[in-house]
């Protein structure tokens, strides 16, 4: 395997740790405001995830920064292509993080109330976009020879993409819910069951349709042909038994199944897409591959020197905090946001 | 405006807001952590109250500075995409390496840390505030070995219509980035021990929680007068090392249009920068000899001999920065720089030689000086930046060949009216908060009990 090679599977790493880990503050930041039903239950509910979101986001901008070092032609087209994509998406990101450290400060209802929209609108924007911007990574965009996006912002608007937007949105509000059924008690507990039985279905229903459409739309999964291979068919399984566990109360079970799920779909989005990285609708000549987006090899081997220390270590200590913080949040714990 | 200006005036917006809280962050983040190694080693709760107390203030800055970093991350790719492509196999290198090296720790830990009070042991909880700080520093060092490249550019050749890397240590160890973090690392303490001062000083004034409060003045005090002391000591070696690596950037500092032997420095001068000579100027005779050389013979080249050898060496150009922007932006910063000193050190005469007893004009000054250190920091940055132009990395690549193809004007207008409006919206909520702690001081503060106290 070449160092372009193992940086594309390091960058798809990064992105199945942050869609897992985001992927459950997300949605816990969505279900906030019909979920906490008073002042307290909301608190209750932000600090299940108060000492981790913020390290959960560093996955996001280590993958940024992983593709500007690794695939800087990859970073350059991508990002001043999608451009209001990614504002909007920066936007909501910047509300959330203020929202989660500002709202318990100040007493005032209407103060709190704000923030607490503010910090489901920015789950909720971030976690819709996600969807659209990988639906149209495999979808592929207008790129002209010279590696330059020539579509607008509402080239990346087109249903598929919208379907892919819902996709991640409902599967992360799932992972989210069951997240939160993992980390609470007592009535916020029960009416956090009572919604993920509920979500279920829909995200389920919104995946299957999801990959029905991308059949027609992609030529990736038309590649793969009547066996799709081993992962299409675990994410499946793994979706589909979410419903049986959650009405057995193994939620423990249930929050495995939707990270697989989760993974799985982010590993087929990124096989589809190999060995480009961004696929060109006017040129197929014309996508970017590993090696035309790519650093010399003598900066991948650099990169690669780094990682190899510094991936464990960080590792060793997220998972040690959440370790810290196992215990369930409750209604007369001690709380800080 | 096209795309190139607006681009331009995002990255200049965008980026001096992040650095409005940068600075704090590092340097009340490490205030703090001395604060509770004191409360760690001597067991007073007084310590544990000025933690608390400087924390809640620490945080509301942290989180405007998390969240106004996010945009950074993304706006090389977004209005530089040129740039990025060019220098990418270089510069997206420390950039990645800041965000796994300090963005996770700095994170993570400060989970543990706000979170943690009564969940990990003291010393544990210590640790925690102590990688907090060590990841912000780390953070600072890695971005500024980026923007060290683009000032200096080392270890790199053009091969491939780019520029690669060919030697990480150099990049890595870059002479321009030693200086530039410890002026910052200076700066940023500098500006915690003002930050710290004006609200103790309006506390104290008040008569209340004075034990907290008369702590929290005298060690910023002290701590001010090692940051302004070394601040200015690496500002010195900083002009020095411009000198030879950025001549025009200097020349543009001091307005010295044509070579001197010994060099005067200015005091004060209009120019006119079209015609490129002075309309009024007061000088110091061999002032700028004397700072670049600690002598007061040795020749500094101006402007107008600079832009001729340029011409030779890239071609036909201008290459002359905006003058009066590099001129007044460095006054500032060292104006301040000054007046920062002489406030530190009544401060000090009246902490402890006076017992607090000040004056109500004294009292006003030391409320408002807090403005200084914010002054220095975002005119220092304007100066090493426009002072930078016409090139994005120096000598390599021009900010015209940097900006985004891709992108249209209405683009870049958009989200510069979008990030404009929103971090404007922002500062509302911000101040609020900062004044009303300030205001309300260690009233109704909420003490964490150490559960495991005993290890
Ligand atoms: C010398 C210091 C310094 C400078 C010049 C910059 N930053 Fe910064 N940045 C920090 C020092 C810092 C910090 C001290 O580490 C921050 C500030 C407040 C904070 O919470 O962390 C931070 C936060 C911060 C974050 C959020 C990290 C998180 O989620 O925890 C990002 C993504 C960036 N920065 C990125 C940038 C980029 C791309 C810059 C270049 C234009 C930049 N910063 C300039
Ligand atoms: C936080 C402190 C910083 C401040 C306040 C700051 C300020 C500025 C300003 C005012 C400009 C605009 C100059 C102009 O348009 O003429 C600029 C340009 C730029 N700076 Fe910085 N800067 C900072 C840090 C950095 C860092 C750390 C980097 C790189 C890692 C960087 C990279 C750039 C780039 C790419 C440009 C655009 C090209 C240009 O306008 O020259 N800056 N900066
Ligand atoms: C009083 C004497 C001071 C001197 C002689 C001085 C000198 C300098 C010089 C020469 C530079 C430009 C470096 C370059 O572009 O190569 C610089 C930049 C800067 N200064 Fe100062 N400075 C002083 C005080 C301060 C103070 C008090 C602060 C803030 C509290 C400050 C903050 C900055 C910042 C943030 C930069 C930009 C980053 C950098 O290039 O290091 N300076 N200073």
């Amino acid at each position: 395997m070449d160092l372009n090679t193992l940086w594309f599977i390091l960058v798809a790493v990064l992105f199945v740790g942050f869609f897992f880990l985001e992927g459950f503050d997300f949605g816990v930041g969505i279900l906030l405001p019909f979920l906490g039903k008073d002042d307290r239950s909301r608190r209750v509910i932000i600090n299940t995830i108060g000492p981790h979101w913020d390290g959960n986001e560093v996955w996001l901008l280590t993958a940024g920064g992983a593709i500007f070092a690794a695939f800087p032609n990859w970073y350059a087209t991508m990002f001043s292509g999608f451009y209001i994509a990614l504002f909007l998406l920066v936007a909501s990101l910047v509300v959330r993080a203020v929202a989660f450290e500002y709202r318990s400060k100040v007493e005032n209802p209407r103060w709190r109330n704000m923030w607490d929209w503010g910090i489901f609108f920015g789950s909720f924007v971030s976690a819709l976009l996600w969807g659209v911007a990988l639906a149209n990574l495999i979808r592929g965009v207008p790129i002209d020879e010279t590696m330059t996006y020539t579509g607008g912002f509402f080239n990346l608007l087109n249903p598929y993409a919208l379907v892919g937007g819902l996709a991640t949105l409902s599967l992360f509000t799932l992972h989210g819910a069951i997240f939160l059924t993992l980390k609470t008690t007592d009535d916020i507990l029960e009416s956090t069951r009572a919604v993920a039985k509920k979500l279920w279905p829909v995200t389920t229903i919104i995946l299957l349709l999801f990959v029905a459409y991308s059949y027609v739309e992609t030529e990736m999964f038309a590649a793969l042909g009547i066996n799709p291979g081993s992962i299409p068919v675990i994410a499946l399984l793994a979706i589909l038994s979410v419903g049986t566990l959650l009405k057995a109360k193994k939620e423990g079970w249930a929050f495995v199944m939707t990270g697989i799920t989760i993974a799985a779909s982010t590993v087929i989005i990124f096989t589809g897409l190999f060995p480009r990285v961004m696929v060109s609708s006017t040129n197929p000549e014309w996508s970017l591959t590993i090696y035309t987006a790519s650093s010399s090899d003598y900066t991948l081997g650099v990169m690669s020197i780094v990682a190899a220390i510094f991936v464990p270590l960080v590792l060793v200590y997220q998972v040690w905090s959440y370790w810290v913080f196992k215990k369930r949040v409750s209604r007369n714990s001690e709380l800080e946001y | 405006m096209d795309v190139l200006a607006l681009a331009r005036w995002q990255f200049a917006i965008v980026t001096v807001y992040h650095w409005i809280f940068v600075p704090l962050t590092l340097g009340l983040g490490l205030a703090i952590a001395l604060m509770e190694t004191q409360y760690v080693r001597s067991g007073d709760e007084k310590y544990k109250k000025m933690v608390m107390f400087w924390s809640k203030m620490f945080l509301v800055n942290f989180a405007i500075g998390v969240a106004t970093g996010l945009f950074q991350e993304f706006q090389f790719g977004m209005n530089w995409s040129e740039y990025s492509r060019f220098v990418g196999d270089i510069f997206g290198v420390p950039l990645a390496i800041e965000a796994l090296l300090a963005f996770f720790l700095e994170s993570t830990f400060l989970g543990i840390w706000i979170f943690g009070w009564e969940k990990v042991s003291k010393k544990l909880h210590l640790f925690a505030i102590w990688m907090v700080v060590i990841g912000s520093n780390l953070s600072a060092f890695w971005i500024l070995i980026a923007n060290a490249f683009m000032q200096h550019p080392v270890g790199y050749h053009l091969a491939n219509g780019r520029a690669e890397m060919i030697d990480f240590l150099a990049v890595a160890t870059n002479s321009y980035v030693w200086t530039q973090y410890s002026h910052v690392f200076f700066g940023g303490i500098s500006t915690a021990a003002f930050f710290i001062i004006t609200v103790s000083i309006y506390q104290i004034n008040k008569n209340k929680n004075q034990d907290v409060f008369k702590v929290s003045f005298k060690f910023a005090v002290f701590y001010g007068a090692v940051g302004v002391l070394f601040v200015t000591l690496v500002g010195h070696s900083q002009a020095q090392m411009m000198i030879e690596q950025q001549p025009m950037k200097m020349a543009a500092a001091e307005a010295l249009w044509e070579t001197e032997n010994p060099a005067a420095m200015s005091l004060f001068t209009i120019g006119d920068e079209a015609k490129r000579e002075d309309v009024f100027a007061i000088k110091v005779p061999s002032g700028l000899s004397f700072l670049a050389y600690n002598s007061f013979e040795g020749e500094v080249k101006g402007i107008k001999n600079i832009q001729a050898e340029y011409e030779i060496k890239y071609g036909p150009g201008d290459y002359v920065p905006p003058v009066a922007v590099s001129y007044w932006s460095f006054r500032m910063m060292v104006g301040s720089g000054t007046a920062m000193y002489l406030l530190i050190f009544l401060a000090w005469w009246v902490a402890f030689k006076k017992d607090f007893n000040f004056s109500p004009l004294f009292y006003k000054v030391l409320l408002y000086g807090v403005g200084l250190p914010y002054v220095a920091n975002a005119t220092g940055w304007i100066f090493t930046e426009i002072g930078r132009q016409p090139w994005t990395v120096f000598g390599v690549l021009r900010i015209e060949d940097s900006v985004s193809i891709a992108t249209s004007a209405g683009e870049v207008l958009f989200s510069m009216i979008g990030f404009t409006l929103l971090y404007a919206a922002l500062l509302i909520p911000t101040i609020h908060l900062w004044r009303k702690f300030a205001i309300e001081g260690t009233d109704g503060l909420e003490i964490h009990e150490s559960t495991h106290s005993e290890n």
